[in-house]
């Protein structure tokens, strides 16, 4: 049985637990003119049986897909003749590949012999006693649950606070998964990144001043080094930022201004909405934006000025970025310079101050921690960005710090790493997890600084 | 009192002097930020003229106009209209031989070849599928329009430049005049393009469409959809109706307004090692990507409808359990109901969000070259905005429009989008 299928029967199951656990509720009572004798309303009799007859299941079938494939393998290598046993591990992995290939249908690399074929139907044969085995497990879990539920409604029984209990402990759960996410996202970098300290010290790491990922297959070859100093990838990540935010502070913070003070109610109401689309365009279209219009803009014009420009210059990249960042800086500035208290401007318009005196010399300094929160956050929003630099920035870890050299960043490393087929125990991939790592932390502690000025300064003026 | 009087002038004169600079400076403060405001529309204006214009055109397609007869000989030798060995003809002569009709000087195998490579490598097909659909088509001469090939079609649409130096382009003089020719017989002729809608990905521009994006795009949304949407509501219900304020509690805060900034690369690298490695799940599946933007579109979510749940008025609440409610009854019988409205708008943004995202879903290999439009969840697929990536790669002209067009459907979708949640906000608002 399909699992899809299983599930929709385990539905059908439950929705008719929830009917005889209502009619019994009724029944033991005497009928619906005796409601009020019941503790609980009678649907809630109804939720209970059913909740009893679905979750258990539902667990047990989780569990049972979860170590299924785990199970089965181990199952056909013990199978396996004693000679293919007694390999290494890791050519022991590649027939298990071979097996599971063949099992499902696919392509095998090599030639297949009688062992694997006779495996592969052993695997087919032990995932089919597997699918019928579960449906069975999950559908007697379901039945069985639920029927001791449904004996256990009585006009006695609470079922409404049971049920409630249920479903609070549900929302717990759901609530408890935005630390289940940072929880994940810190364990899988961290354990992949200490596997990859291992085999590269953390000095050269951060220190080291040459990044060449290839590793070197024969000693002679030439160009694969298999240098991991990542500081040109910070340098590359902190000029496309610097350049970003360049562009993107004084726009953003200036249109800000020009928004919330000088602007008609008419012009604010058109040009806020069409300055947020900014924010709301995919970032793989400014990336398109930058390799294919900005750039061979940014080159022709370099060129007719005599200056030779990459075809993948920081410039185009930190440009686009910085487009792409105007709406954060001017929708947080926005926020902070609103929540000035009006009575600050009051008194220095009654000073006689001009609007741009009251802004430059009044507002801003009382709203620049808050602003400085926005600019973080904006900073931090660069340095993660992604498919801008993938598409529009190198690939070649330049040390430089002219805008119109190509350089590379931390992300960009990370997807060149990370796409394509890869093998999971090179110092390669798993550079690409300490990046991520690297990046993780460094956003992070940049967040938590940004919210914490902007929340402090918040709380000064309320 | 003279002495005051003169003081008193001469701080007026003081201001008086410095007033017209100061209002000059007022000006200049003004122009720039007007400047700035403007600059900002100019970049949005220049971002979607410059995608626009570049992809409007790929919405209609090429054709030429060919008389072919559909010999039986070649298609169906033996006569028993058995559609695997009519699959396996050689439509690709039938095709070749109007043009040799129409051309009948050109000679030399190099010639032929520029003459035949004026047809798209999918003509073939277009007739097999006709053929497939008609079988009594076999025998018949039809009037049928052909795809033309890639670089004849940007021809025909004047990306490519015909004063250039031959070197320079990819259709030589030669095949100009062909060209030309047709077009004076009318048989060059531009159709709307619904290959480009409902064809999956290809390696040859005219023949390849964002079908197979949006139908991945489209599962991998529902899969986040149906997640994100429950598990984020439940969160917010939890946090702003039930949860005691504790420490537990604030971390739990703390850490949906950080995770709401993680960059999203590091959602992929999440993926890669929790779904994929850890749990065996498929590669280039739907599913995946649909469980990895769901955790990235939980915190704006969960942000948004305690934003909806905070703005129900507590009176609400009073007048529920007031009448004897229970906790759970007030909440999810009177308002999560009310809160409703701001929830959804604020799972649309979060879908509008995770629509457009691309670097989680490098990471977790949806970045494949998948032919096939995927029937389901478990299918190997890729999305549009990861589609937009692969063809911005491809040095051919003709993807370059496509590329754009691709991104002129995204923009689209997200526009809808964008909008039904503005619409929804102004109608269902209330003000209490």
């Amino acid at each position: 049985m399909q699992t899809s299928v299983l599930i929709l029967v385990l539905l059908g199951v439950m929705a008719l637990a929830f009917h005889f656990g209502r009619r019994r509720s009724l029944l033991t009572v005497g009928g619906r003119s005796k409601v009020r004798d019941l503790h609980s309303l009678p649907a809630y009799y109804g939720f209970y049986t059913a909740l009893w007859a679905g979750l258990p299941a539902l667990l047990v079938a989780g569990l049972w897909l979860f170590f299924e494939g785990s199970v089965i393998t181990a199952m056909v290598v013990e199978a396996l003749p004693a000679e293919t046993k007694a390999l290494p591990p890791a050519q022991l992995g590649l027939v298990v590949n071979d097996i599971t290939n063949l099992a499902n249908g696919n392509i095998v690399a090599g030639e297949i012999d009688d062992t694997l074929r006779r495996a592969a139907d052993h695997m087919n044969e032990l995932r089919g006693i597997g699918k019928l085995a579960l449906a069975v497990v999950v559908l007697s879990v379901a039945l069985g649950a639920g029927s001791l539920a449904w004996r256990a409604v009585g006009p006695k029984m609470r079922a409404r606070n049971r049920v409630e209990w249920i479903v609070s402990m549900l929302l717990i759960v759901s609530s408890m998964i935005a630390i289940f996410t940072t929880v994940g996202i810190v364990l899988s970098v961290l354990f992949e990144s200490f596997r990859f300290f291992q085999k590269i010290p953390l000095a050269d790491f951060l220190f080291g001043l040459e990044w060449s990922p290839q590793v070197a297959l024969r000693a002679d070859q030439v160009g694969a080094s298999g240098a991991f100093g990542a500081v040109p990838l910070f340098a590359g990540t902190l000029l496309i930022s610097f350049i970003a935010l360049l562009v993107a502070v004084p726009i953003g913070l200036m249109s800000a201004i020009y928004l919330a003070d000088y602007a008609s109610p008419r012009l604010r109401s058109y040009a806020k909405p069409v300055l947020e689309v900014l924010a709301g365009v995919p970032t793989v279209v400014y990336g398109f934006f930058a390799a294919l219009t900005l750039a061979p803009a940014i080159r022709v014009a370099g060129e007719s000025l005599g200056l030779s420009v990459s075809s993948e210059s920081a410039l185009a990249a930190g440009l686009v970025m910085g487009v792409m960042i105007i709406p954060f800086v001017s929708s947080l500035s926005d926020d902070v310079i609103n929540a000035v208290p009006q009575s600050l401007r009051d008194a220095a318009y009654a000073l006689g101050a001009t609007r741009s005196e009251t802004i430059r010399q009044v507002i801003l300094p009382a709203a620049l921690p808050g602003i400085m929160g926005g600019i973080l956050l904006a900073a931090s929003r660069a340095i993660g960005e992604t498919m801008i630099v993938v598409m529009a920035a190198g690939l070649s870890a330049n040390l430089t710090a002219n805008p119109l050299d190509s350089v590379t960043t931390v992300t960009v490393q990370i997807v060149t790493l990370l796409v394509g087929d890869q093998e999971f125990d090179s110092a390669k991939t798993l550079a690409a997890f300490a990046l991520g790592l690297l990046l993780f932390v460094v956003t992070l502690g940049l967040n938590i600084v940004a919210l914490h000025i902007v929340r402090k300064y918040r709380e000064q003026y309320e | 009192m003279a002495d005051s009087q003169t003081t008193r002038k001469r701080a007026i004169d003081v201001v008086n002097a410095s007033l017209k600079k100061r209002y000059a400076r007022e000006a200049r403060f003004r122009r720039v930020g007007l400047g700035a405001v403007i600059l900002g529309l100019v970049f949005v204006s220049v971002l979607f003229l410059d995608i626009v214009g570049k992809g409007y055109t790929a919405f209609v397609q090429t054709h030429v106009e060919l008389e072919v007869y559909l010999d039986p000989a070649i298609i169906d030798p033996q006569g028993t209209r058995d559609m695997q060995a009519i699959a396996r003809a050689n439509f690709r002569k039938i095709v070749r031989e109007p043009l040799k009709e129409l051309f009948p000087e050109v000679s030399g195998r190099r010639d032929k070849r520029a003459l035949n490579k004026i047809l798209s490598s999918g003509a073939p097909y277009q007739l097999l599928d006709m053929v497939r659909a008609d079988p009594a088509l076999i025998g018949q001469r039809v009037s049928v329009d052909l795809l033309v090939d890639d670089d004849i079609d940007m021809l025909v649409k004047g990306h490519i430049d015909r004063n250039a130096p031959p070197a320079d382009r990819r259709v030589n003089d030669k095949v100009i005049g062909w060209v030309d020719r047709l077009d004076e017989q009318g048989l060059i002729k531009s159709k709307f393009n619904t290959g480009f809608f409902t064809n999956g990905d290809s390696r040859e521009p005219e023949l390849a469409g964002i079908g197979g994006a949006v139908a991945g795009s489209f599962y991998t949304l529902l899969v986040t959809l149906l997640l994100s949407f429950p598990i984020g509501v439940a969160a917010a219900v939890y946090l702003e109706e039930f949860a005691p304020k504790n420490r537990w509690t604030d971390l739990i805060e703390v850490n949906i307004n950080n995770l709401a900034a993680v960059p999203s690369i590091v959602f992929g690298l999440l993926g890669l090692a929790m779904f994929i490695n850890l749990f065996g799940l498929p590669r280039s599946a739907p599913l995946v990507g649909g469980l990895v933007l769901t955790l990235m579109t939980l915190p704006t979510i969960i942000i948004a409808s305690r934003a909806a749940l905070k703005s129900v008025p507590p009176s609400i609440r009073e007048a529920a359990l007031g009448v004897g409610a229970s906790r759970m009854q007030t909440v999810f019988h009177h308002v999560v109901p009310l809160a409703m409205p701001g929830m959804l708008t604020g799972t649309i943004i979060g879908m509008a969000q995770a629509l457009g995202e691309t670097a989680p879903l490098l990471m977790i290999g949806m970045v494949a070259f998948i032919v096939d439009i995927p029937g389901g969840p478990m299918d190997p697929a890729t999305v549009l905005p990861v589609q937009v990536y692969l063809w911005a790669d491809s040095p051919e002209r003709a993807f370059v429009e496509r590329t754009s067009a691709a991104i002129i459907v995204l923009l689209g979708f997200l526009i809808a989008m964008n909008t039904i949640a503005v619409i929804m906000r102004r109608r269902f608002e209330r003000r209490w």
